[in-house]
């Protein structure tokens, strides 16, 4: 029998995922969920890319105040998926720059790219999804 | 479900978990340890401060692999690896150290 500490490596199928953030962070609880399912597929190693599109940018922006909504501020968690090695971070450009935003207001480093950049990078995935 | 401390009530859940991580002190750590029969030392304390430290600045709790990386980084190869940490915390460094630290239970920690 092997020890826990032993059963660290995970052995099942590596799988490249996309998953697509469209939405603004709070208001409904897609960003939320999603970013809880990006770390449970980085905890299990898998081959994690973000994409942040549409009001989705709005969840990686800097300076995020919850208060007089009452809700959880979870920007600071975006700074933790390094660590989980998840590095794979893009934004789309028209996203970015409609809303007047670079990307010194966000709270990570991220790539920025355009559509046609962002369609091959979904060509090469296995599982894209969407929130 | 409760635990007492000092004869203060602290609400947990049904896994033991603190309801409420800003109501944490170091006694509710001692005191859960206690319940499980163990004794918690500077080695244990050092995982438990470096835990809330954690969560202070990125609000989750860190999966087991993610924590034991970064002990590594902050407190030398010797601590950071699995051995080390399990030896401390037999019931997985990141379930049990994370629930004595008042935090809530990792996220893909099933």
């Amino acid at each position: 029998m092997s020890e826990p500490w032993e059963d660290d490596e995970l052995d099942g199928p590596v799988r490249k995922f996309m998953y697509v953030n469209r939405r603004a962070p709070y208001g409904t609880i897609y960003a939320l969920e999603s970013l809880e399912v990006v770390l449970i597929a980085a905890a299990f190693e898998q081959d994690v890319t973000l994409v942040f599109m549409d009001d989705g940018v709005y969840q990686i922006k800097k300076d995020q105040n919850t208060d007089a909504i009452g809700v959880k501020n979870f920007s600071p968690t975006y700074r933790a998926l390094e660590g989980y090695d998840v590095e794979k971070l893009y934004v789309e450009k028209e996203s970015l720059e409609s809303r007047g935003l670079t990307t010194d207001d966000l709270v990570v480093p991220v790539q920025v790219v355009n559509n046609d950049q962002l369609a091959e990078l979904m060509e090469e995935q296995e599982v894209i999804l969407s929130f | 479900m409760s635990i007492e401390v000092n004869g203060k009530v602290f609400e947990t859940d049904e896994e033991g978990y603190l309801a409420d991580l800003n109501q944490w002190e170091p006694d509710v750590a001692t005191a859960m340890a206690k319940e499980e029969g163990n004794e918690l030392t500077d080695a244990h304390w050092e995982v438990i401060n470096f835990l809330r430290e954690y969560y202070e600045e990125y609000q989750i709790a860190p999966a087991v692999r993610v924590l034991t990386k970064a002990i590594g980084k902050k407190l030398g190869k010797d601590k950071g690896n699995s051995k080390y940490l399990y030896e401390l915390f037999p019931y997985g460094p990141a379930k049990q150290a994370c629930k004595y630290a008042g935090l809530p239970k990792p996220t893909g920690c099933v």
